[in-house]
């Protein structure tokens, strides 16, 4: 049986995988280059812009964009929104393989990726951010592997060592919860040492907040974007309640997406408002900021009450997106449009091609490994064998 | 059971989070520090800089640099705003003075060696140290390569061999720290013909500093760059034109890199021991209503049949 359902849905996927055929071709090649040529090699990166696209992109938007597995969970096994179950387990194995590859992408980010375990085994550089950063995602990394591994032992019929782990799922959760408020803001707490170089619109003593909020949109606006495409080519693999729970999951978390960014958008005025940064709006800088904050942030949390009102599924999962594309946009104004604003145009830092490549093959990494899984594991759907044990 | 799971999960959460993160946010809060005591410092005063390089060749001999693309003694290179990079630690830059627009003023740029470096503060593996000679060393056995201390420099100092596949390293000033410890000068002050550089413990240099703003009060503006720049630094300038038009920050503020940060690793402990709390608190609210809407559910059928509950 399983045959046929491969067969009847190899047409649907033969276009993408031949490009995921020459992305990963690309990706082998982009990866020879880097560790036979070092980072000057495949890179634009600079004495003054040190870095680029793979902090940016995919540490960055990689960690807020894997947030929805912390969200997810937390509503549902913590705040008893037992309704959105079924969203917990893509949303968890989404957020593990969104960690999985922001760890594969530093191996080719930093210059000697055979030394990431330094700073636990070697030698702590404690009062660094980036050394809790570190901690954080490597301990996530594991409870997020340990939150995905039921779906993995159902398939492998572990019966004992899965309900083992399910008993943890609260403890794991609570674990989560704290983790990842702890890393999503600290990634924002890189940024405090260098009030200097970070242009003041974007420069608050609040950006770790910042940045913790926004993790949750984005965690929020990911299940909601993530179910879509599901629905779309995977909706063979689901069962009768995800089917039943999925309209609810897009009603209920464009709700709550659309509250957080209003918080969000009022915690932003207020940073502005307390370093008094007023004027800086009149400039360039200042439009470009206009842009982000009602363009991707004001709006999209009126489309999502909008379509949370009217019912309408099709503007909220148009509104994820957007949403999406707004945190993707602070990351990246953080980290490189208002990062260096006071140097000249020349001494900018604008990404090699083959650094997109990577981010592109790491994405097409991460597709490529969620396809293998949701297909095989009990990830939309309830293995029959455990059906009574939610 | 339940009452027993949830202490249980509150002291694992607490104990085993706050016992790993503690201990950054303790070594982070801000302690009122002023630099070693007498640590040496250098003071360049650009009114006696001419711009003839012999620093940046000396600084390329004694750090064992590659040859220059243009040899030291070529000044045209002096036409280009430059920055420090792999191959040199050290460059003059030339600026227009206003006032005399005939007389160029030039500026030594290097690393500024902070009392509290930025760079030391962000290294998660600590391979930046200040020493108790003023010079802040980097040991490149450690180093990872994640280029933060290049983004948190204010001074924008620390370069990376980025052609390097194997062992690339950061690369920038020690003021000669291996020299120093010897008793030799470092490599520029020692080659300075005009006496532009002089070095020293860093109150004596300052007090020489304002010595000559006292003697000379129109040759200079009356201001020791590095005295109190980012909590102070152990490279001390002083000049006949204002800072800013020498590509000098004047707005980095007073406030020591480290203690920019202070704050937010301090609040991770407390993040660590009250979220659990916090968290479990919430799983026992909802716990708690689930089995308030169950009883009621359930109340009409007991009055039925009793033994059922």
């Amino acid at each position: 049986m399983a045959q046929v359902t491969t067969a009847e849905h190899k047409s649907i996927f033969s276009l993408f995988n031949l490009i995921a055929l020459i992305v990963l071709g690309m990706g082998v090649y982009i990866t020879y280059l880097r560790f036979t040529g070092g980072l000057a090699a495949v890179t634009n990166l600079s004495d003054d812009n040190p870095w680029g696209i793979w902090i940016s992109f995919d540490l960055l938007c990689g960690v807020a964009l894997a947030a929805g597995g912390y969200v997810t969970s937390a509503a549902v096994y913590l705040f008893g929104m037992k309704n959105y179950h079924s969203a917990v387990r893509p949303a968890v194995l989404t957020g593990f393989l969104g960690y999985a590859l922001v760890v594969l992408a530093l191996q080719y980010d930093v210059g000697r990726p055979w030394r990431l375990p330094y700073p636990l085994v070697v030698q702590q550089g404690t009062t660094s951010v980036l050394f809790e950063v570190g901690l954080c995602v490597a301990t996530y990394l594991t409870v997020l592997f340990v939150e995905f591994s039921p779906a993995a032992l159902e398939w492998l019929g572990l019966k004992k060592a899965r309900n083992l782990v399910v008993k943890l799922t609260i403890l794991l959760t609570i674990f989560g919860v704290v983790l990842s408020t702890m890393h999503q803001s600290s990634l924002g707490s890189l940024f405090l040492i260098v009030p200097s170089k970070l242009h003041p619109l974007w420069y608050s003593p609040y950006i770790p907040i910042y940045f913790f909020v926004t993790s949750i949109i984005a965690g929020l606006s990911m299940v909601i974007f993530e179910s879509t495409l599901s629905h779309r080519f995977f909706s063979y693999k689901m069962d009768e309640t995800h089917h039943k729970e999925a309209n609810g999951v897009t009603l209920g978390f464009g709700k709550a997406a659309s509250y957080v960014l209003a918080g969000y958008f009022a915690i932003k005025v207020m940073g502005i408002s307390s370093g008094n940064q007023w004027h800086f709006l009149k400039t360039g800088y200042g439009t470009w900021y206009l842009v982000e904050l009602l363009g991707f942030v004001a709006l999209p949390s009126l489309l999502y009450a909008i379509g949370v009102r009217v019912k309408s599924l099709g503007l909220i999962k148009f509104t994820s997106v957007l949403a999406i594309l707004g945190v993707i946009l602070n990351r990246f104004n953080v980290c490189l449009v208002a990062f260096n604003w006071q140097l000249p145009a020349g001494e900018r830092y604008f990404p090699h091609w083959m650094e997109i490549g990577i981010s592109v093959f790491i994405v097409m990494i991460g597709l490529l490994l969620y396809r293998f899984i949701v297909t095989r594991m009990p990830i939309l759907y309830e293995h029959p064998d455990y059906k009574d044990a939610h | 059971m339940s009452i027993s799971r949830r202490k249980f999960l509150g002291w694992v959460g607490a104990a085993g989070l706050s016992t790993t993160i503690g201990k950054p946010a303790a070594a982070a809060t801000g302690k009122h520090f002023t630099g070693y005591p007498n640590s040496f410092a250098i003071l360049h005063d650009t009114t006696l800089c001419v711009g003839c390089r012999t620093c940046e060749a000396a600084c390329n001999k004694v750090n064992d640099l590659p040859p220059p693309d243009k040899p030291f003694t070529d000044l045209s290179v002096l036409e280009d705003r430059r920055r420090t990079t792999t191959k040199a630690f050290t460059v003059v830059n030339k600026y227009d003075n206003k006032e005399k627009s005939k007389s160029p003023v030039f500026f030594k740029k290097q690393c500024n060696h902070c009392l509290e470096p930025a760079c030391a503060s962000v290294c998660f593996v600590s391979a930046f140290t200040k020493t108790k000679t003023g010079a802040v060393i980097y040991d490149s056995s450690v180093c990872v390569g994640c280029r933060y201390c290049m983004i948190a420099c204010p001074f924008e100092i620390p370069t990376y061999e980025y052609d390097q596949v194997l062992t690339p390293r950061i690369r920038k000033c020690t003021m000669c720290y291996p020299r120093v410890i010897k008793g030799q000068l470092p490599g520029c002050v020692e080659a300075c013909p005009m006496e532009a550089l002089s070095f020293g413990k860093r109150e004596d240099m300052i007090k020489i500093a304002q010595e000559r703003f006292r003697k000379y009060p129109d040759r200079y503006v009356d201001h020791v760059y590095g005295e109190h720049e980012m909590g102070g630094t152990s490279w001390l300038y002083i000049s006949g034109t204002p800072f800013k038009e020498l590509g000098m920050r004047e707005d980095l503020g007073v406030t020591p890199a480290p203690q920019l940060t202070a704050g937010a690793l301090s609040s991770v402990p407390i993040i660590a021991g009250l979220w659990p709390v916090l968290l479990a608190g919430l799983y026992a609210v909802s716990k708690r209503k689930e089995k308030i809407a169950q009883t009621e559910k359930e109340r009409p059928a007991e009055s039925e049949t009793e033994e059922e509950s």
